[in-house]
């Protein structure tokens, strides 16, 4: 809880300089693309000037759910139980609406072992901005599929995945979501602006990002590009040996196809939307993520928003003043309350 | 007294030569489920109790929506015992499929009430039979033809009217009290009670000595199911979150909170000042729980044993992350679905020790309605004070069936809400470090999300943390974190409700007990004293144990603990935490799925005695 240092620049409406938006030096794998995303996290809310005080950070467990700890220092940060974040959210926020919940949890904690929590968080709503950093593979386990492998991906740990993937974008739409996006994390400005829309959503906004996966996503199928050898692939299993690398950037226009090279060689597509895409339609929205999942395309952008369905506080229809907030006077009835229950039941 | 009574003992002339049984009988009433039965055993218990007669309720219930075998036993007590007896004298036989088995377990001198179209065989001669011409009375047109199996219970309630002396007009409060004044459904039912005891007074000769008369032991006492006085509890001690997962025998509990919140809690307009909330399992109850008890809110689930196992990992980080919530286990017998209607204390040990790693929690010990109430509360300051998962043993017994009490005392203390610092905390300390054990009591300072100090926050983990809350993996800090955690333990055994002893001079033996096995050796401590042996008493009410439990059992040569499962769980524990003392403690612990009786216990600690 060391006060961050004071760097000299630009303060913003809060008189608070971008410092005072940081969070520990990051342990995660250099290049990693969840470090990409929190730098977007903080810049983003030393750009709203967001109060970190008013922020809570949640997460479950996966390198993604570590990643609380390198953003925000000034903001309270739960790190819960495998994939059951969205439970800790929502009693969070019942027992405070006012405080801005920003959840990190990755492909495994959300799509295998939290997909459960998941679905029922977006059932009722809760007010969360619930990042998935997705790069389809078990990093802290040292290379394990999760449930949104591709098809027919190989990777050195766990060989040939034959099972379908689950497109976490297309859950949330199922599950009446009303904010449903999906960003490359090399793509800064998008994610930029995709997390400014989220945080000022009322209820769930599901912000699935593909993040690769610098250590563990190596396809084996895609040897000839690899640009390392197979000797030292082998080394990659060892994470105390990581190369260092770049992140991979991108920026690319709306409307258009870009492909990615990752970090083993292997390429990705993403399909930036339209702007004058239409993200209001929902069944439109489904089946054009069934499309991309055909052409194997990660399309990006804001998929689907709908603002009509209440948040779980104001369906809980909770006080003004947060239930953490209401004083013993409230809380604990009057002696002459109890004495008329005591006779009701006499 | 009324008419009735000395119609009752004009009549009982004709059997003179049994001596009246007054107030100290049981009646089972043996229904299928799902008939209805409940509202008419509720019925009398209430009567009779309203009579002034010491009474309680156990519903033997099957896991089933309807058809299957249950048995209510209603006990009538002038003594006030409130234990399962093993026999009941009177038995309302109005299941077919049970009626030879219930009809053999009546005692001599028995009574069988049964619609007289049943196919009972008589196979007993030294039992008193009345048949019911049940049909006769619920084929009225103003009752549905559906509604005829409902009604049909009704006419055991107006025979044994009649036949104990209840007096009829308590039926009708009853009543009135059960069916929230709507009178048109309570005329239609007393019509049945009264048409049937009018029939009987005609048409039936007493010939057993079972009658109520009135006393004044109840009198200013009330009638309330465990559960609904532990959801009173929580909301006098301010639960303002609550999420659940529905599992028998704690579902009633978040019932209570759902009926009594709105009355008791609403704001000036009108409005919530809590959130209850129904989960899509036991985890994301407790997630729930602790991701609001860390955010600041009073937060509780209700849950049993299936719940409890589904918890244990959640159970680990509240724990190590020292974050508060309560939950209540009403126990029922395991493992999973176990005898999921049937009661025990069999997760006494699973509870203590939920999680994996060095793991020890709190846990209250309810034995009775009224310490449900007391606890319902005083888990809340307790769980934010020991900032630590508070857990509270209840089980099915206590919290499903009916008993009577003494009307709950009113909290005589304020909240205390432990150890949170404000902004203007923090800026006067300049900072905080959210595991130092600053006052040696191995509980640290804690913040709240929301408090606007740039100071204020910390990362709440299960992982390996420094007194900072950082993240650490070095062995001097995971054993610092350890010894503080033992620490906090040893300061919740000066906290936690203290054992209720009562020394017998000269005693060599004590008994140790604990939640719902109370009445049954408060019983079987009186009737071993009759047969000349005297016991001194010590109950149980949380864990840790307290200082005051080593006192008794030095105090003594031998120590019984008695308890409601197989394996002496709670005297495991007692033998662990105090292995110098183990030799004079013995267990007797029985698990059958039904409360334990005084014949157990006196049986069990008279052979171990004699031996």
């Amino acid at each position: 809880m060391a006060v961050e240092a004071r760097t000299s620049g630009k303060a913003n409406r809060l008189g608070l300089e971008k410092a005072d938006y940081r969070g520990n030096v990051s342990t995660l794998c250099a290049g990693c693309g969840h470090d990409s995303i929190s730098s977007q996290i903080m810049s983003v809310a030393f750009e709203l000037s967001l109060a970190p005080h008013r922020i809570i950070k949640m997460s479950g467990i996966g390198c993604s759910s570590k990643s609380p700890a390198y953003f925000m220092n000034r903001s309270h940060g739960f790190n819960a139980v495998h994939g059951r974040m969205p439970s800790v959210a929502t009693g969070a926020t019942l027992a405070n609406h006012s405080l801005l919940a920003i959840g990190v949890s990755g492909d495994g904690d959300t799509g295998s072992i939290g997909l459960g929590q998941f679905k029922h968080m977006l059932r009722r709503n809760v007010p969360l901005v619930y990042i998935i950093e997705n790069n389809g593979v078990y990093g802290l386990t040292k290379g394990q599929f999760s449930a949104t492998a591709d098809q027919g991906q190989t990777l050195k740990y766990a060989g040939l995945n034959e099972l379908p993937p689950i497109d976490l974008c297309i859950e949330a739409l199922v599950a009446d979501c009303g904010f449903v996006a999906r960003s490359f994390a090399g793509d800064a400005k998008q994610v930029r602006s995709l997390l400014k829309a989220a945080i000022s959503y009322q209820g769930t906004a599901v912000l699935d990002i593909i993040s690769p996966c610098v250590t563990f996503n190596n396809h084996e199928d895609s040897t000839k590009s690899y640009p390392y050898g197979k000797q030292h692939e082998e080394q990659l299993h060892d994470i105390t040996v990581v190369p260092k690398r770049e992140e991979i950037m991108v920026d690319y226009e709306p409307g258009t196809v870009r492909e990615v090279a990752m970090h083993d060689g292997s390429v990705i597509q993403l399909r930036k939307l339209h702007e004058e895409y239409d993200p209001t339609n929902r069944m439109e929205a489904l089946r054009l993520l069934d499309g991309a999942q055909a052409s194997q395309e990660f399309v990006t952008g804001l998929l689907y928003i709908n603002e009509s369905r209440p948040p779980l506080p104001k369906l809980a229809r909770l006080p003004q003043t947060p239930l953490a907030h209401l004083p013993a006077e409230t809380l604990r009835p009057s002696r002459e309350a109890l004495e008329k229950a005591m006779t009701e039941l006499g | 007294m009324s008419t009735l009574e000395i119609d009752a003992e004009i009549r009982c002339g004709a059997v003179d030569d049994l001596p009246p049984v007054v107030n100290d009988f049981s009646i089972v009433a043996a229904t299928v489920n799902g008939s209805g039965s409940q509202t008419a055993n509720l019925m009398l218990i209430r009567a009779i109790f309203k009579m002034g007669i010491p009474v309680n309720g156990k519903n033997l219930f099957p896991s089933n929506i309807s058809g299957l075998p249950t048995w209510y036993t209603i006990r009538v007590s002038k003594d006030g015992y409130t234990a399962r007896r093993e026999s009941a004298e009177i038995l309302v036989a109005f299941n077919e499929q049970t009626a030879e088995e219930d009809l053999c377990a009546l005692p001599t001198g028995g009574v069988c009430i049964y619609p007289e179209d049943a196919k009972l065989q008589r196979t007993r001669d030294d039992v008193t039979y009345y048949p019911l011409p049940v049909k006769q009375f619920v084929s009225a047109p103003e009752i549905h033809p559906k509604m005829r199996d409902k009604f049909a219970t009704m006419v055991y309630v107006g025979a044994l009217v009649e036949l104990l002396g209840i007096d009829p007009e308590e039926i009708r409060a009853a009543l009135t009290h059960h069916f929230h004044g709507k009178m048109g459904v309570v005329d239609l039912n007393y019509g049945v009670v009264t048409a049937v005891a009018d029939w009987v007074r005609e048409n039936i000769v007493k010939d057993d000595p079972y009658r109520v008369e009135r006393m004044n032991r109840t009198d200013g006492m009330v009638l309330i199911e465990g559960n609904t006085a532990g959801a009173l509890g929580a909301i006098f001690g301010g639960v303002t979150v609550a999420a659940w997962y529905p599992i028998t025998p704690s579902t009633s509990l978040i019932d209570a909170l759902n009926e009594y919140l709105p009355k008791l809690r609403s704001d000036e307009d009108g409005g919530p000042t809590w959130a209850v909330i129904q989960a899509e399992d036991e985890m994301a109850a407790i997630g729930m729980v602790l991701g609001a008890g860390w955010a600041g809110a009073r937060a509780m689930s209700a849950t049993s044993g299936p719940g409890i196992s589904l918890m244990t990992e959640f159970a680990g980080l509240g724990y190590f992350a020292e974050v508060p919530g309560v939950i209540w286990d009403v126990m029922r017998i395991g493992p999973s679905t176990g005898l999921p209607t049937r009661v025990s204390q069999g997760d006494v040990l699973a509870v203590y020790v939920l999680g994996h790693g060095d793991i020890r929690h709190v846990c209250l010990l309810p034995g009775s309605v009224a310490e449900c109430f007391e606890f319902g509360y005083a888990a809340f300051d307790l769980t934010e004070r020991l900032q630590t998962p508070v857990f509270v043993l209840s089980d099915l017994d206590l919290g499903m069936n009916l008993w009577m009490t003494e009307p709950f005392a009113y909290p005589n203390r304020p909240m205390d809400r432990g150890k949170v610092l404000s902004a203007d905390d923090l800026r006067r300390l300049g900072g905080f470090k959210r595991f130092e054990d600053v006052d040696n009591d191995g509980i640290g300072y804690r913040t709240l999300p929301g408090t606007e100090h740039p100071l204020a926050a910390y990362f709440a983990r299960g992982t390996g943390h420094t007194e900072d809350a950082v993240y650490s993996e070095r062995p001097d800090d995971w054993e610092q974190n350890l010894a503080r955690l033992e620490r906090k333990h040893d300061t919740a055994r000066t906290l936690v409700p203290r054992p209720l002893v009562e020394m017998v001079e000269g005693a060599t033996v004590g008994v140790i007990t604990y939640g719902s096995a109370r009445p049954a050796v408060y019983e079987a401590r009186d009737q071993l004293a009759r047969q000349g042996m005297r016991t001194s008493y010590l109950r149980l009410r949380a864990l840790p144990l307290e200082q005051s439990l080593r006192e008794f059992i030095a105090a003594h040569e031998r120590v019984y603990v008695v308890e409601l499962n197989h394996d002496g769980q709670m005297c495991q524990i007692v033998r662990m935490e105090l292995p110098d003392l183990a030799a004079r403690v013995r267990s007797v612990a029985h698990c059958d799925g039904l409360p334990l009786s005084a014949r157990l216990v006196v049986d069990a600690i008279q052979e171990q005695e004699n031996t």
